[in-house]
């Protein structure tokens, strides 16, 4: 059966915002998706409302529309573009969601739409608990019993039938929230408890446990003939009990027989078959009882997910490419595989190999969350590693973590027994650390596998690794290391850095010592098959072995450093940055090299570039693959601030740095040196200083005049920064700053600026060739400086500046960026008071706004910066000055409250938000109404609008409301607020506030009284205060807005809606124009 | 303890035995399955052969009773990359090193065994030597040079059944006891215990012949239908088992696996020959011509048959191999005779192909219902 000619338009439906369980890799599979359906000639229609994403970029499809992803505004994209089928498979839980509600709407039939890949009904059986729940018992399979309760005493009931312990999921919320695994009949009245009244409709279902059990995931697909192939089997380190994507993860499967193995591959296929996917990739999730081998089907997802991602990089299977094809009517035996050439797609991957996933998390963002894990995800990012072996994989994927951990045994102190068997035994981020801890502490193998249900074969495999550097640190000095005592431990994943650290010595030395050992790191191929073919596809990673077969080539290259694990602060927009950064190369005719360990990414898709090195961002890596590859030079401006941190050492090592240079990075990062630069340009700084003690710090914060920012020197994303009034809390900073820093060095300076309150903040992206720069994009913030720019949403072009102050931004941008002879990206950030502009920072590389500003004007800033980097003008490249688009752009932040249980969602200069969404209009309110919808916010168009400010923003707030009333909404406040309210013309009724008791504001919304809430506290006790009011309206997903900025611009998005209806438009409409 | 494998062409790679001093010439044969190792080591199809798993870590889920496909093992020595600290599993009884140590069979890890693998891919199977005196690998790759190989010689000799037995009790045979819908004997040239459990399972009382001398034993049973079994090396070694082939053809259903369906081409006056490498694995893709679905096979093999050689043969070619369009099935147009080269047993390997068994019992029921009516 070969292609489907009957259809020619495809609508395929992107994932939106990075959140925690939804990120870049749906990029990946949407991008494949829409390269490959473009390559079969299909006429490709896209929606997805992030910016930040390759698959929108405007040649990846016909029309691509950049508005939030509601079902209303997909059926206003099917109106305008009438497509002949819609693909939503590759939009992860997301594209299925807004298929099924599309075809509630009736759209799809009225449009005579096709949803191919798996139709809503299929959704439907999958997705729902009790459809699918039969469907497994008509197949004799058995998924763990439940229950539904509305009421404390059903959960009891069910709990009787069933047996502690259970899981409790609430019905409904976003999530997972509020669920959680009952042990004790005390537990079950807390989650029971709270999961009731935390459900929107009340109701939670109560499951059977399987905790403890082992977790394996297969990833299926399926042809319309019915071929049925495994893509790859992945077995969980942790178990049952720990979310999936929170858990440590290794494929293929490591301890499972044949015969279990092919219980599970035969029910995969049933389950695949009787849910009826038609065509398209699955992954079934199983649990297995370690004791007896009894199996248990916990979920099926029928689209690609996280895991398909993974194991597509895990074993060179595109599965969301094939995906894409499988769809539109192919079959697998019809499909080469990419990587053999000859062979086809009809076959099930074998690799000779390892692989191990381990996630990033970043609980200490959040103040109050607490380091556990459940069944609901966490984790904001996630590393890969390859090696020939587990221990080998391992290693390098704890050092690709760029947590500051380079081994196992990382955590010297003693623990005692009780706190280290509670941090074994309750799941949390430094689990593995806390087992290699335990070895030290002479646990067992078994006495750990009790403790954390982890199986005794990864365990043993573990043990082993710390033997051995017991072995290696008996030595005492590298010296007394033999050659093959060496050599065992690189086989085994040991770093230079490691091994320095465990002999007394540096990684240098090391590396020397090895190196004139011939230990040297060679590089195998992942090639789908275990080398039974050969192999075309330039996929490699390095392992310590006989033979290298990277064989490379003669042409002019480049390297190019990818950003490592997704985490807040760092993500997808910066692979966004590399992955242009290698088209261009490759279009400019130089052989790309791409250097990443973020299996969720487009960069490493081995497509994107000539050749894809799956490595941890590490000295050691890139300087392997360095002395094989011998480039023209290595890009380190595009993955953010971890190739940014190797410049220095890579520099010293003697590999070229192309583009700015690294002494020039050093001068805008350095502390005194940016000061000097600023000096001698003669441009405004906050008043700021450093300061090592407290004593220091104190006197520091005198000088430049309270209120102060506070930060550790070095970090991204604002990572432990805080806005400081007094001398007491400073104290409280440091010492907690200290603590918290474990991943920043120690001794490092605090960093001291006086905080400029009610400043707006501005991001400029220039580039620079070293002779002219050139402003790419200037971005106002809605919201006040002194919250983080990548939590703030901002307009492109700047809507409240004058023309004046927008022209002396574009000119101190072009003199630092000269000044600093950058060539390349750059990104400054200014605050305006009164007038003047201030320098807050400057960031020598791409930032998080590049994707933004690409697709707010229309030219891709990533490639531009690469030419440049390889010798090209920007008068060569036609660039002259800055763009200035007619249409409005808006980027909003997205953040991950929702997953945090009892986390304030209030703003401040640490960064908090996952990912972005860009609205576009012809006007502010119709742009900055559409990035609301794409986040999530639905704006209220009727009801009570409730607020809750500080005094210095209740005159403002005042006007909002009545601006509001004159909109037909009613006002509600609390006391304080109203009456200042009533007492300036608007009327506004008051509410108890949650300590004046019921009936108070938080009753009112649980009861949906409220539309949208406005809370803007100020000082310690109101903003405690007032936490219930913000985590309620989260949980019970109303709009919110914490600044009185935020809540202007929404008056204006409500306004505009008022006004007219929000009407969709593709991207290439608003560059084609001119 | 370091070990060396030498092949014949001198190519050396160095590693490290698990199981103590000891040697072992063999064909040296790459396996791709990511599982079953305990099945492949006791497959008596790898007698004469030295066994590279291409999976690097080989022993993690232990020895148990239950899976294996003979009495014993039959692989001559056993490569891997890395052999685990401990072995888990619900039913493991033992480890793989203390399992191939009192067969006296040899194990070796530590071996770049990609590199191994990308060697045979490019220059074909070879004889070689795993061998723990590593004095001098010169001498052990002149050793691998002299041992006879496989081509042209009798290997089935020293794996099939002695004497016919009765499956699954393993009680001597002479007559049938009844009880079963369907009579079946399967001529052993190495047979897998799983191709006996799939007949066992469906209804089938199984006795199991040796491949010669076993003529007028076979006509005093007369079959309700025959199974040809896989084997060891090159078909052209047994010409005895072909004939007793030829005399049964046309008498009964056949259904030939492996080496039997090697055995079955050339009893219908094929033709077979020697692949480079082989196929061995368990993610091989093979259509069914019949019904152009593909399924996932189980595969062991160095030999093929020749599909030109067919032309007269009166049979018809029903599967093929997708990788490289290799010959792996075809049925008679007229007798109830078919075979494939790959394996429906599995074990290792998935289930896809578990359907031929069903269509030998359907062709095994239609002789009967015509033959009654
Ligand atoms: N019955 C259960 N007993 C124990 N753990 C469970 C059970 N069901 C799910 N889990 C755990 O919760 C995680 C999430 O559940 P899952 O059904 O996969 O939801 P999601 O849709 O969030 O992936 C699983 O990965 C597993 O570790
Ligand atoms: N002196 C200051 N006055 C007001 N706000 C500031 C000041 N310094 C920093 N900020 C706020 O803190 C945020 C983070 O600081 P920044 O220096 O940009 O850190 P990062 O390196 O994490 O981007 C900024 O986006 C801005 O909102
Ligand atoms: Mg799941
Ligand atoms: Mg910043």
């Amino acid at each position: 059966m070969p292609k489907r000619t009957d259809i020619k338009k495809i609508l395929i439906i992107g994932s939106g915002p990075i959140i925690i369980s939804q990120a870049c890799e749906f990029d990946y599979s949407g991008t494949q998706a829409c390269k490959a359906l473009k390559e079969e000639g299909y006429e490709i229609i896209l929606i997805n409302s992030n910016p930040a994403t390759i698959m929108t970029d405007p040649e990846m499809a016909g029309a691509t529309y950049i508005e939030p992803l509601t079902p209303e505004m997909v059926a206003k994209v099917i109106e305008k573009e009438r497509p002949d089928a819609c693909l939503p498979t590759l939009g992860g839980q997301t594209g299925l969601n807004l298929a099924v509600s599309v075809d509630d709407m009736g759209v799809f039939e009225k449009y005579g739409v096709e949803v191919i890949g798996a139709s809503p009904d299929v959704i439907r059986k999958a997705e729902d608990r009790d459809l699918f729940r039969e469907a497994m018992s008509r197949i004799g399979l058995r998924v763990p019993k439940s229950g539904i309760a509305r009421t404390l005493d059903e959960a009891r009931n069910i709990v009787k039938e069933i047996g502690l312990p259970v899981i409790v999921r609430p019905s409904f919320t976003l999530g997972g929230t509020g669920g959680g695994v009952a042990y004790t009949w005390e537990d079950l009245e807390h989650y029971a408890g709270a999961g009731l009244a935390l459900s929107m409709i009340h109701q939670i279902m109560v499951e059977e446990s399987v905790v403890g059990w082992k977790e394996f995931e297969l990833e299926v697909m399926r042809d319309r003939k019915d071929n049925v192939v495994i893509i790859c089997p992945i077995e969980n380190f942790d178990p049952m009990g720990v979310h999936t994507g929170d858990s440590i993860t290794v494929a293929p499967a490591q301890t499972l027989t044949d015969r279990e193995y092919q219980k599970m591959r035969d029910a995969s296929i049933d389950i695949m078959r009787e849910i009826g996917v038609d065509t398209g990739g699955c992954n079934i999730q199983f649990a297995v009882n370690p004791a007896d081998g009894d199996l248990v089907v916990i979920e099926m997802n029928p689209r690609v997910s996280r895991s398909s991602a993974l194991a597509s990089k895990a074993t060179g299977f595109p599965i969301a490419k094939m995906a894409a094809k499988l769809a539109v009517g192919y079959a697998l035996d019809e499909i080469p595989n990419d990587i053999t050439r000859e062979t086809m797609a009809s076959f099930e991957p074998t690799i000779d190999y390892c692989v191990v996933k381990i996630p990033r998390w970043t609980f200490e963002k959040f103040d109050g969350s607490e380091d556990v894990l459940t069944t609901s995800m966490k984790s904001v990012g996630e590393v890969m590693s390859i090696g020939r072996t587990f221990k080998e994989a391992l290693h390098k994927a704890v050092y690709s973590l760029e947590i500051g951990a380079y081994g196992l045994g990382i955590l010297r102190e003693h623990m005692d027994d009780m706190e280290l068997r509670y941090h074994l035994s309750h799941p949390n981020s430094k689990r593995l650390f806390h087992i290699a801890r335990a070895f030290r502490q002479n646990y067992t193998v078994e006495g750990i596998h009790e403790l954390t249900g982890v199986d005794p074969w990864f365990l043993a495999q573990i043990q082993s690794m710390l033997e051995l550097e017991d072995r290696l640190e008996a030595a005492e000095s590298l010296d007394k290391v033999d050659r093959d005592l060496l050599r065992k431990a690189k086989r085994w994943g040991f770093c230079d850095r490691y091994l320095g650290t465990l002999l007394h010595t540096d990684e240098e030395t090391v590396r020397r010592r090895r190196l004139k050992d011939g230990i040297e790191a060679t590089f195998k191929l992942v090639d789908t098959c275990a080398a039974e073919f050969q192999a075309y596809t330039p996929y490699y990673y390095s392992s310590y072995e006989a033979e290298d077969e990277s064989g490379p080539t003669d042409r002019t290259k480049v390297i190019i450093l990818g950003g490592g694990p997704n985490r807040i602060g760092q993500g997808i927009e910066f692979d966004y940055c590399c992955v242009h950064c290698s088209m261009a190369l490759r279009e400019d005719g130089v052989e790309s090299i791409m250097v990443n360990s973020n299996p969720e990414t487009v960069s490493t898709d081995y497509d994107i570039s000539d050749k894809l090195f799956f490595e941890p961002l590490t000295r050691e890596a890139v300087l392997n693959i360095v002395d094989k590859e011998k480039p023209m030079g290595v890009v380190v401006q595009f993955g953010g601030q971890t190739p940014l941190n190797l410049a220095v050492p890579l520099e010293r090592a003697g590999v070229p740095i192309l583009g700015t240079s690294p002494d020039s990075i050093d001068r805008a990062e350095d502390r005194k040196r940016f000061k000097n630069l600023l000096q001698k340009l003669n441009l405004l700084q906050p008043e700021n200083d450093t300061a090592v003690t407290f004593p220091e710090a104190a006197e520091a914060a005198r000088r430049v005049g309270y209120p102060v920012v506070v930060r550790p020197s070095y970090v991204l994303g604002g990572r432990a920064m805080e806005i400081v009034y007094d001398e007491k809390s400073l104290k409280g900073f440091i010492d907690r700053a200290m603590g918290a820093c474990a991943d920043v060095s120690p001794n490092a300076p605090i960093l001291i600026d006086h905080f400029l309150e009610q400043a707006v903040e501005i991001d400029a992206d220039a580039v620079c060739d070293g002779e002219e720069a050139v402003v790419a994009g200037i971005m106002e913030h809605i919201e006040a400086a002194g919250i983080h720019s990548g939590d703030s949403a901002c307009v492109l072009p700047p809507q409240s500046l004058s023309p004046l102050i927008v022209d002396e931004i574009e000119r101190q941008t072009k003199m630092l960026a000269l000044e600093l002879g950058v060539k390349g990206l750059i990104n400054i950030q200014f605050a305006v008071k009164n007038g003047q502009v201030y320098v807050l920072e400057v960031n020598p590389r791409a930032s998080r706004t590049v994707p933004f500003v690409s697709k707010a004007t229309g030219i891709q800033w990533a490639k531009v910066a690469t030419r440049i980097m390889l010798g090209k003008t920007l008068k060569e490249l036609g660039i002259r000055e800055r763009p200035r688009p007619k249409h409005i752009s808006v980027k909003e932040s997205v953040f991950p409250f929702i997953r945090f249980p009892g986390v304030d969602t209030l703003l401040g200069p640490e960064m908090k938000s996952t990912g972005e969404v860009m609205g576009i209009g012809p006007d502010f309110g119709s742009a900055f109404a559409k990035a609301q919808l794409g986040a999530g916010q639905n704006l209220p168009d009727q009801g009570t609008i409730f607020f809750s400010v500080k005094d210095d923003d209740k005159p403002a707030a005042c006007r909002l409301a009545a601006e509001l009333t004159r909109l037909g909404f009613d006002i509600l406040a609390t006391k304080g607020t109203a009456a200042y309210f009533n007492e300036h013309g608007t009327a506004a009724r008051p509410i108890n506030k949650v300590s004046e008791g019921h009936y108070h504001v938080v009753d009112a919304i649980k009861n949906g009284e409220v539309a949208l809430v406005i809370n803007n506290p100020m000082g310690r006790s109101t903003v405690k205060d007032s936490f219930s009011i913000r985590r309620t309206a989260l949980d019970s997903n109303i709009p919110y807005t914490t600044t009185l900025s935020g809540a202007e611009a929404t008056v204006k998005a409500i306004a505009a809606t008022r006004k007219a209806a929000l009407d969709v438009q593709p991207l290439q409409s608003y560059h084609n124009k001119a | 303890m370091k070990a060396y494998l030498a092949l014949e062409d001198g190519f050396v790679l160095e590693g490290e035995s698990f199981t103590g001093e000891g040697e072992a010439l063999g064909e040296v044969v790459f396996n791709t399955s990511m599982t079953g190792y305990q099945e492949i080591l006791t497959d008596p199809s790898y007698r004469g052969q030295i066994v590279a798993m291409t999976y690097p870590q080989v022993g993690n889920y232990g020895i148990n009773p239950e899976d294996v496909e003979s009495a014993k093992i039959r692989v001559e020595g056993f490569i891997i990359r890395e052999y685990p600290p401990l072995a888990s599993n619900w039913r493991s009884k033992g480890n793989l090193a203390d399992y191939l140590k009192q067969a006296g069979i040899i194990g070796v890890e530590g071996i770049d065994t990609r590199a191994l693998t990308r060697h045979i891919r490019s220059l074909g199977a070879m004889r070689g030597i795993l061998s723990t005196d590593v004095s001098d690998p010169a001498a052990l790759a002149a050793k691998a040079g002299q041992w006879p190989g496989l081509v042209g010689n009798d290997m089935v000799r020293l794996v099939s059944a002695p004497e016919p037995f009765r499956w699954p009790e393993m009680t001597p045979a002479q007559s049938w006891t009844g009880g079963r819908e369907f009579r079946v004997v399967v001529y052993d040239y190495g047979v897998k215990y799983n191709i006996l459990r799939c007949l066992e399972k469906r209804n089938c009382e199984v006795i199991v012949l040796p491949p010669e001398g076993y003529a007028d034993l076979f006509d005093e049973l007369a079959p309700d239908g025959v199974v040809l079994s896989n084997g060891p090396g090159d078909p052209e070694g047994i010409p005895y088992a072909v004939a007793e082939v030829q005399r049964v053809l046309d008498r009964q259903p056949i259904f030939g696996i492996c080496m039997g369906h090697q055995v079955l081409g050339l009893a219908l006056g094929g033709k077979t020959y020697k692949l480079k490498f082989g196929h061995r694995g368990a993610n091989q893709p093979v259509m069914d011509l019949t019904t152009k679905k593909v399924e996932i096979t189980s595969q062991n093999h160095g030999f093929c048959v020749e599909p030109d050689s067919l032309a007269s043969a009166g049979v018809e070619v029903t599967h093929i191999n997708l990788n490289d369009r290799t010959l792996e099935g075809f049925r008679h147009k007229t007798l109830p005779l078919f075979s494939v080269q790959y394996h429906p047993e599995a074990s290792p390997g998935p289930h896809d192909a578990d359907y031929l068994f069903e269509r030998f019992i359907q062709n095994m029921r239609n002789r009967k219902s015509k033959s009654h009516a």
